[in-house]
């Protein structure tokens, strides 16, 4: 099997399962997904503990692409998705054909990941999305 | 004098649309001149620019422009502050004159856009040489179209489905209204890019852009530059009695940043500042939204302009869907809201939205909109967001000095 690296930095693919993880603020309880320097919503540089977040969530808003930025394959589905028990992620909805008839606002999602690329080592790249709840 | 009023003296803009035959120096140059003439002075009474320019924001654009209009040695603030750059160019005046720094000076903002394409896109797949994590998420290659969109019809239509998902009473037909209502508005204004009118089902059958904008509901990319030269009320009082006639007074003056929420980390909140920055300056007015004339609000897509109906208080809090239905943001409604025929119609040259919202409101508080003029207009309230996000919002008001 080739080596596999996370599309970003808050995807965790290891031994316990590809899942998302956050870095929450000590002293504020406040997730983010990106490096931080210091809190974004207390302020505190106190520091952060990683967090691994919920592999569900509904969906809050989406949109589907069909005019897409050069390079980019459409259409496909963007949607923000509120994940179980806290944090909210922007992901394509997959598994599922890109259309109004098929993707709802507050449709219950779960994650999963798919492989987005392959570098001159053949290493491959995993991205993470939702599809719908079975 | 600190703490001075602040006046409108002076207001101009290019028609918005495509100018291939000038540079953004043209542009420029015909919005500032326009501008002073319009306020009855010169260049040589500026005491500062603001100028604003988001696609040339290295390239010190206000000192160029004052290689064309006149160097007078004054102070130039070069800003940039995405789509609310030409909010941010007039506030930097407004600042200065209420510093005392200043008691008259010239906001521009100008752009040209060409046929730049989608705005706010990642690159494309990139060449994978080896994949090295990058930036502050890590990336190792280019994520837009497999982490979602940060295309701008994107993320605005996410926006608006957001605003679905938390309100009832409220679904997709409503962003088609609006933008059949912007362009039948946009018919009346000579200064906007495109003057037709489109039915709610020519606009759903219009091609696709992100889904539910399609391409009327989209504002365009433009070509187009605006200016106002504003005074502080001490020196306006020296000003001839037919000038002081046409000057509309600035009653609030405000720019919000968006506080921290949980999702804005996943999409851009473009809710709360503008909800921030509206109450600040109604209080700064004395005005309730209730007392608008109308209102020019940040339509960069159909499915941002219904969020600030309800972000602005023109209606109830959940009740934009009710709004619209009950024909609130039409000319001839309670609140008409883009009679300009927004950024949809009239075209969103980035950093001169801002600075155009000001002289349309100006235009009507003074009578002269022509055959868009909202009869008796007295309050007018500007409002424009830059994605990051800042709002910006100016509220004017038509005054005996």
């Amino acid at each position: 099997m080739a080596a596999q690296v996370p599309l970003v930095s808050y995807l965790v693919l290891d031994d316990a399962g590809p899942h998302l993880s956050a870095h929450t603020c000590t002293a504020c309880g406040a997730l983010s997904l990106e490096r931080r320097n210091a809190c974004p919503k207390c302020g505190s540089a106190a520091g952060f503990v990683d967090t691994r977040l919920a592999d569900t969530g509904v969906i809050t808003s989406f949109t589907i692409v069909q005019r897409a930025a050069p390079g980019v394959k459409a259409p496909f589905v963007s949607a923000t998705v509120a994940l179980d028990g806290g944090g909210a992620v922007t992901a394509n909805i997959v598994d599922t054909d890109p259309d109004p008839e098929h993707v709802a606002l507050g449709m219950k999602v779960t994650l999963t990941t798919f492989v987005v690329g392959t570098d001159d080592n053949g290493t491959e790249a995993v991205a993470f999305g939702y599809a719908p709840a079975a | 004098m600190a703490g001075d009023n602040v006046w409108v003296l002076g207001a101009h803009m290019t028609k918005f649309g495509r100018h291939d035959d000038k540079d953004v120096l043209d542009l420029a140059s015909i919005a500032a001149l326009g501008a002073l003439a319009d306020g009855g002075v010169t260049i040589q009474d500026m005491d500062v620019i603001g100028a604003g320019s988001l696609f040339n924001a290295a390239a010190g654009i206000g000192q160029q422009i004052q290689k064309q209009i006149g160097q007078t040695g004054i102070p130039v603030f070069n800003v940039a502050n995405a789509c609310a750059t030409g909010a941010t160019a007039v506030r930097t005046v407004y600042l200065s004159i209420k510093a005392g720094e200043a008691q008259m000076g010239l906001a521009v903002g100008v752009e040209q856009m060409g046929k730049m394409g989608l705005l706010g896109m990642g690159a494309g797949s990139a060449a994978n040489k080896e994949f090295t994590p990058s930036g502050r998420d890590g990336r190792v290659m280019p994520v837009e179209g497999h982490l979602g969109t940060f295309t701008m019809p994107g993320v605005f239509a996410q926006a608006g489905m957001q605003y679905l998902y938390e309100n009832d009473d409220v679904d997709v037909e409503h962003f088609y209204k609006i933008s059949a209502k912007n362009h039948e508005h946009s018919v009346r204004n000579p200064l906007s890019q495109y003057q037709k009118r489109f039915s709610v089902d020519e606009i759903k059958a219009a091609p696709m852009i992100s889904w539910p904008n399609t391409m009327p509901m989209c504002s365009p990319n433009t070509d187009g530059a605006a200016a106002v030269v504003l005074v502080s009320e001490e020196r306006l009082r020296s000003l001839p009695k037919e000038v002081q006639r046409r000057a509309v007074k600035i009653v609030a003056s405000v720019l919000a940043t968006d506080p921290w929420v949980e999702s804005g980390a996943a999409l851009p909140d473009v809710n709360t500042c503008t909800r921030n920055a509206a109450k600040q300056a109604y209080e700064m007015a004395g005005v309730d939204p209730q007392d608008l004339d109308l209102v020019e609000l940040h339509d960069c897509f159909a499915t941002a302009e219904l969020l600030h109906y309800d972000n602005l208080g023109l209606c109830e809090r959940g009740g934009a869907g009710k709004f619209l239905d009950e024909r609130g943001p039409y000319r001839d409604g309670k609140i008409p809201v883009n009679v300009s025929g927004g950024l949809e119609s009239k075209g969103h040259p980035i950093a001169a939205t801002g600075v155009a919202g000001l002289f349309e409101i100006t235009t009507h508080l003074r009578g002269e909109a022509g055959d868009r003029q909202i009869e008796g207009a007295k309050v007018g309230l500007t409002h424009v967001i830059g994605l990051g996000s800042t709002c910006g919002i100016h509220i004017l008001e038509k005054s005996a000095l």
